[in-house]
């Protein structure tokens, strides 16, 4: 399990990649959604 | 049928189907994104000369093609608004805006920290990398301008303008890596011969592909209502809707 996360060495690059996708959906969806609740 | 999809046209018509296909177009994205994500960090194998770092293609690819081609559609939506004078036309160009910036920034981020490892920087003043900053800048600029014009009519003219002049950026990117000896990499992927990967890591990444399309027009739909509830506060129809949520 920390074998996957770890990602041969470049887990940073990789879930960096990942993570701040994730949170600029979510945030996109989340500043959407109050704007149509307005 | 033509009259029929006409009739759609008007943001009163529009908005009820456009309320019915977002749950679906957000649950496929999501069905999608599951499916792909699967395939890029169980079922692809490691790459030989990158390691695992060549995974993040998953994410940066299909939002770098997004990017663009949402930035065309962009500017096709505000084209048409401005030959035809279409009120939908320039409120589908502003819906599309933000997401399209959104993408840019995901290609440009995931594209820094892939770099990194296997370039050995996260930027270079690079023809692809430059440009596509140059399209984040577009995206930026449209949302800037079309905010700081109160009147619709002329903001959404505004918007047309600039972009259908920043369009010209969108084939400079795409044949950046052939016009300029760049950093960055060719394409893999080509409609004229075989792609240059595994059958798997190409599956992958048309399904985040496709997730991300779907993803766009979900939140395009939901952001072109709440686009068309602000400018037509006004009207009888929205005030029916609002005392009847």
């Amino acid at each position: 399990m920390s074998e996957f996360f770890a990602m041969g060495g470049y887990g940073f690059y990789v879930w960096g990649s990942y993570g701040v996708a994730a949170l600029c959906i979510f945030l996109e969806v989340f500043f959407l959604n109050r704007r149509i609740d307005e | 049928m033509t009259s029929d999809l006409y009739r759609f046209a008007a943001p009163q018509a529009f908005f009820p189907v456009a309320g019915k296909l977002i749950p679906w177009f957000a649950t496929l994205a999501g069905l999608l994104a599951a499916a792909g994500l699967y395939v890029a960090f169980f079922v692809a194998p490691t790459d030989a000369t990158q390691g695992e770092a060549y995974r993040i293609i998953f994410i940066h690819v299909p939002a770098a093609w997004m990017s663009m081609f949402l930035y065309v559609v962009m500017a096709c939506w505000a084209g048409v608004g401005l030959a035809l004078n279409t009120r939908l036309s320039g409120m589908m160009a502003s819906a599309i805006a933000p997401t399209g910036a959104l993408f840019t920034f995901i290609a440009l981020w995931s594209g820094a920290l892939w770099g990194r490892p296997t370039w050995g920087t996260y930027w270079v003043w690079d023809a692809r990398l430059t440009s596509e900053l140059v399209l984040l800048f577009l995206y930026f600029g449209f949302i800037a301008l079309k905010g700081a014009i109160p009147d619709p009519v002329r903001s959404d003219r505004a918007g047309a303008i600039l972009a259908l002049v920043g369009v010209v950026n969108v084939p400079i990117i795409y044949f950046s890596v052939q016009w300029w000896n760049t950093l960055h990499q060719g394409s893999s992927i080509n409609l004229t011969r075989a792609p240059s990967m595994a059958a798997t890591m190409l599956l992958g990444m048309l399904l985040m592909a496709l997730a991300a399309w779907m993803y766009s027009i979900a939140t395009t739909l939901a952001r072109l209502r709440a686009i068309i509830l602000e400018r037509e506060r006004d009207a009888e129809w929205v005030r029916l809707q609002r005392s009847a949520a």
